[in-house]
């Protein structure tokens, strides 16, 4: 069916039709002539000197091209990357410092060459004390790299800007608290374990050098095809024009896919330098063991309140897991922490986050990133105080929560501008709702039968929609990869000549519906029916800025650059069409494929009849230049800060420690909704990967630093059964940084679910006494709390 | 070594390496990109193809002991341009995201479906077990093929849940 779509309507998914035929196009399907093949040779160390690397027998293979060591590479730099204090090696460069590092690259005609070949190089290491335990690499027992004299990289700390002796001034105030008659100091040491993003698609690489148009073209699985494509171009030596960075369908991201990879660079170089195409697909090993994992922190976090539930302060001490290398925003995750600080809460908060580099692979952003580390430890302290203090956690959070009133510009207690918020009236409208009402019944059901049954709950803030153009001097932008713009919004909308559109967008997704968003958010604005429109997305040939999907900040900034794009091209039209139908320009509307006058839907002209116009510029009224298109880049006044309510009900097995969530609800608020079967999905999935951190993934590394967890055998996920269909419901409240008053919903989800689960599982656990249980909540450790319960009761 | 069997209704055969597994074989001779490699273990189910009527991970079999076998996947499944109601119910019910897990999934459903005509949510759940799904958190796969099975049974799918703004 033809239509016009407003926002806030549902479409189907314009890119399913490709996808569920098996027709969508991914990476690795891409299979150009003669193409060649990569595998890399893989340290079996965490920590060691390379001694030698004897690629000859190697080279000898049948089919083998070439086999590349770092010194045939190391010409080329480091790795680029946005923050790197201590930054990668293309191919390790005499020392590696985490398993699966890569120490050579074989290039053969096929695959299976490839893979034979690895085994034919020869490679000795003498290997160097590893560091694995944050608390020894904050002690710095052993030093991750030599003439780097402290583990510990970055310490942030918060509030945000405060000097050392502004931060001695609190610590003495929150003594003060502590010293006080009748408060509470309720603490727990909590880990918030490294995950691995584990996107479906394995990571992929293609690239092609035409020697005679000294043309590179990239494909890449990448959330930012922008930053591998000016990358690329800068270790060429050739202009950004001269590349074209394609990422097709990307086969789910999750913050995992916009970091810039070694590969990405690598196998273009190696394109050229052979004159054939090469590629390259990880393996789900390497994804697991060189895809950047995420989270990593220990924490302790204190709450100091009183026994009516007041809470006076809050703090958290953590060490913060970066892994071996900084590569892309690697230490300045911890940073969005800080960002969102004590969550929706108005009492006095310190934080500190040292971060420190281990002998592991290198963390970076992950759905969240930061944010569900520092919410998590919040809300479970938060939780922890109600219990101690026998008050119900949602009575607390209403007496602490930043008020309404504050809003809109309130400062968060860690320093940063809010846009919009009512924490009350979020909460209070999941407390009312039907679905919670029945979870508290069924409780108490499950309860009267003699289950061990627990209701937990949390709420959330998250900083998101990055960003201001202001955030280059806190050093959150691609610069590092030759792309001088921060993280602005850019969409371009052209009507050509026959009426229909095409829209070029900043940014692509890895499921999110772009295309069909988009189309909405045109369409909305021109009344051009929805297929009549095409958006294009993932080729930096087509857009001049090229930022990507992160963050939750595609819709905010992008979608809102594309909006105003279209606003611009109505504007133009709106002239052309009031000198079609003799009317004043003020009174033009577009609604079902063309322009009327206000209350006369008779006078109308069509959209091709409007282009016709434009692409004849001797007709154009008043002289004005020909043409109907417009671009615009958007750089919003601040971050988002979307939030919510949520609240899941469990049963504990006492004989297996086995936990089932038996019901989910979720009051989430991103602001106004522009394709509402979109945003539920991003909850859903986004709960869904909050459930697995809370419950069954971990990547463990032992104590010579082998990554116990490199198979999906190993790192259990999320399967159909492991999860209950989700009651979402919503509040609006829209921001007001951007003109579609969008907030973001991609990482909410993932933000408000694991420490629900936590606090359900300790809800269903409190009787026995327990008080925490560390994540991930599988059985046997569950069973185990019970059994020390028990032993100490 | 020589194999042959029927794909998609069509009977192909060629010469493959005798390691060749099923999955590559598809990808890379026959140029069936629809199915994917995700895990390379017999985990994910992102390579799920019908193998005599049965939904089997491509990654797991070697493609001669394909041989003579009557193989579905994902490109071979709307007959005449009409979607299958699996299909049909994924895109109705937002069943997929990023559509990397997809093809393996609808295959499974295609079986689950052809076992059990009226499964419960649990049933769903289960005999989707095998396929993993990063981005949808199963509720929207859930929907889509109770949104299939109703289809099949010639009964009217329920109504969808979204919540729409007004």
């Amino acid at each position: 069916m033809s239509t016009t779509s407003a926002l806030g309507g549902v479409v189907r998914r314009r890119e399913d039709p490709a996808l569920i035929q098996g027709k969508g196009l991914f990476v690795d399907d891409v299979n150009l002539h003669g193409m060649l093949h990569v595998a890399f040779v893989r340290s079996p160390f965490a920590h060691a000197k390379i001694t030698s690397v004897d690629t000859a027998a190697a080279q000898a293979m049948r089919g083998v091209r070439a086999v590349y060591t770092a010194d045939d590479v190391r010409h080329l730099g480091l790795l680029p990357a946005q923050a790197a204090a201590v930054g990668r090696p293309l191919l390790a460069d005499g020392e590696v410092n985490h398993m699966g590092e890569a120490v050579a690259m074989i290039v053969a005609e096929t695959r299976a060459q490839a893979q034979d070949a690895v085994d034919a190089v020869e490679a000795d290491y003498d290997r160097l004390p590893v560091v694995i335990d944050l608390k020894e690499a904050l002690a710095n027992t052993n030093l991750v790299h030599e003439g780097v004299e402290s583990n510990t990289l970055i310490t942030w700390t918060a509030p945000f800007g405060m000097e050392e002796d502004g931060l001695n001034e609190l610590r003495a105030k929150i003594d003060g608290y502590k010293a006080q008659d009748d408060v509470v100091v309720v603490s727990l040491e909590m880990v918030n374990q490294r995950l691995i993003p584990v996107a479906i698609e394995p990571r992929s690489v293609v690239a092609e050098w035409h020697a005679g148009y000294q043309q590179m073209t990239v494909h890449s699985s990448s959330q930012s095809i922008g930053a591998v494509a000016s990358s690329v171009a800068i270790m060429l030596g050739i202009p950004y024009n001269q590349v074209r960075g394609i990422a097709p369908e990307v086969g789910g991201g999750f913050g995992a896919k916009l970091a810039l990879y070694a590969d990405e660079l690598l196998i273009p170089w190696a394109a050229r330098e052979l004159d054939t195409p090469v590629k390259y697909t990880e393996t789900r090993r390497e994804a697991a063991s060189n895809t950047i994992q995420g989270r990593g922190w220990l924490g302790t976090a204190t709450i100091t309140g009183t026994r009516d539930g007041q809470v006076l302060s809050y703090e958290i001490d953590a060490i913060c897991d970066l892994g071996a290398y900084c590569q892309d925003l690697t230490v300045a995750i911890p940073f969005l922490g800080v960002f969102v600080g004590s969550g929706q809460y108005a009492f006095d908060t310190r934080m500190q986050l040292d971060c420190v580099v281990t002998n592991k692979q290198t963390t970076d952003a992950y759905r969240g990133a930061g944010r569900p580390e520092a919410i998590y430890y919040i809300e479970r302290i938060m939780d922890a105080y109600s219990r101690e203090i026998g008050m119900d956690p949602a009575e607390v959070k209403m007496k602490n929560f930043i008020p309404s009133e504050s809003f809109p510009g309130a400062t968060s207690p860690v320093g940063f501008a809010m846009d919009t918020g009512d924490y009350a009236m979020n909460l209070q409208a999941m407390l009312d709702s039907p679905e919670y009402g029945a979870m508290k019944l069924a409780r108490d059901e499950l309860r009267s039968d003699g289950k061990l049954v627990g209701l937990g709950m949390s709420t959330y803030v998250e900083a998101c929609g990055f960003g201001p153009s202001a955030l280059v001097d806190l050093g959150f932008s691609w610069s590092g990869y030759g792309q001088p713009s921060a993280f602005n919004g850019s969409g371009l909308v052209r009507v050509n000549p026959d009426g229909t559109a095409n829209v070029i967008i900043g940014t692509g997704p890895s499921g999110q519906g772009h295309q069909t968003t988009w189309a909405q958010i045109v369409s909305n604005e021109l009344g051009i029916e929805m297929d009549k429109i095409r958006v294009t997305h993932g080729d930096t040939k087509d857009a001049p800025v090229t930022i990507g999907t992160f963050g939750s900040r595609s819709a905010a900034v992008d979608g809102s650059a594309t909006f105003e794009a279209s606003r611009k091209v109505r504007e133009k039209a709106a002239r052309i069409a009031a000198d079609l139908l003799e009317a004043s320009e003020a009174d033009i509307q577009f609604a079902d494929g063309g322009a009327h006058v206000a209350g006369s839907p008779d006078k109308r002209v069509e959209w091709a009849a409007i282009a016709e116009v434009a692409y004849q510029p001797h007709r154009m009224p008043g002289g004005e230049e020909g043409g109907l298109e417009a671009h615009a880049i958007f750089s919003p006044g601040n971050a988002t800060w979307p939030f919510g309510s949520v609240a899941c009900l469990v049963t504990v097995d006492p004989d297996t420690g086995d936990v089932s969530i038996e019901d989910w609800v979720s009051m989430d608020d991103c602001g106004n909704v522009i394709n509402p079967m979109i945003v539920d999905g991003q909850i859903h999935g986004g709960i869904a990967q909050g459930v697995g951190q809370a419950l069954f993934e971990e990547a463990i590394y032992d104590d010579e630093g082998n990554l116990l967890t490199a198979g999906l055998i190993d790192y259990p996920m999320v399967t159909a059964v492991d999860v209950p269909s989700f009651n979402l419901s919503r509040t609006t409240t829209p921001t007001d940084v951007n003109p579609m008053g969008v907030k973001g919903i991609g990482e909410a989800g993932t933000i408000g679910a694991a420490q629900t689960l936590v606090n359900a599982v300790v809800d269903a656990l409190a009787p026995l006494g327990v008080k925490h249980v560390d994540m991930p909540m599988r059985p046997r450790r569950v069973w185990q709390a019970i059994q020390d319960a028990k032993a100490s009761a | 070594m020589q194999v042959s069997m029927t794909v998609n209704g069509q009977a192909v055969s060629g010469d493959v390496d005798p390691r060749t597994l099923l999955v590559h074989y598809l990808r890379e001779d026959l140029r069936l990109t629809g199915t994917h490699v995700g895990c390379e273990t017999s985990y994910c189910g992102a390579c799920t193809v019908i193998v005599d009527g049965k939904a089997v991970k491509s990654c797991t079999m070697l493609t001669a002991q394909a041989e003579g076998a009557e193989i579905t996947t994902i490109e071979g499944l709307a007959e005449n341009g009409d979607l299958h109601p699996v299909q049909e119910g994924f895109w109705e019910r937002h069943g997929l995201q990023c559509g990397f897990c997809t093809p393996g999934m609808i295959l499974s459903a295609v079986t689950l479906l052809d076992e059990n005509a009226d499964p419960s949510e649990d049933e769903i759940r289960l005999g989707i077990e095998g396929n993993l799904c990063r981005c949808t958190g199963y509720h929207n796969i859930v929907k889509a093929i109770e949104y299939a099975g109703a289809k099949l049974r010639g009964e009217e799918p329920a109504p969808a849940e979204w919540e729409v703004n007004a």
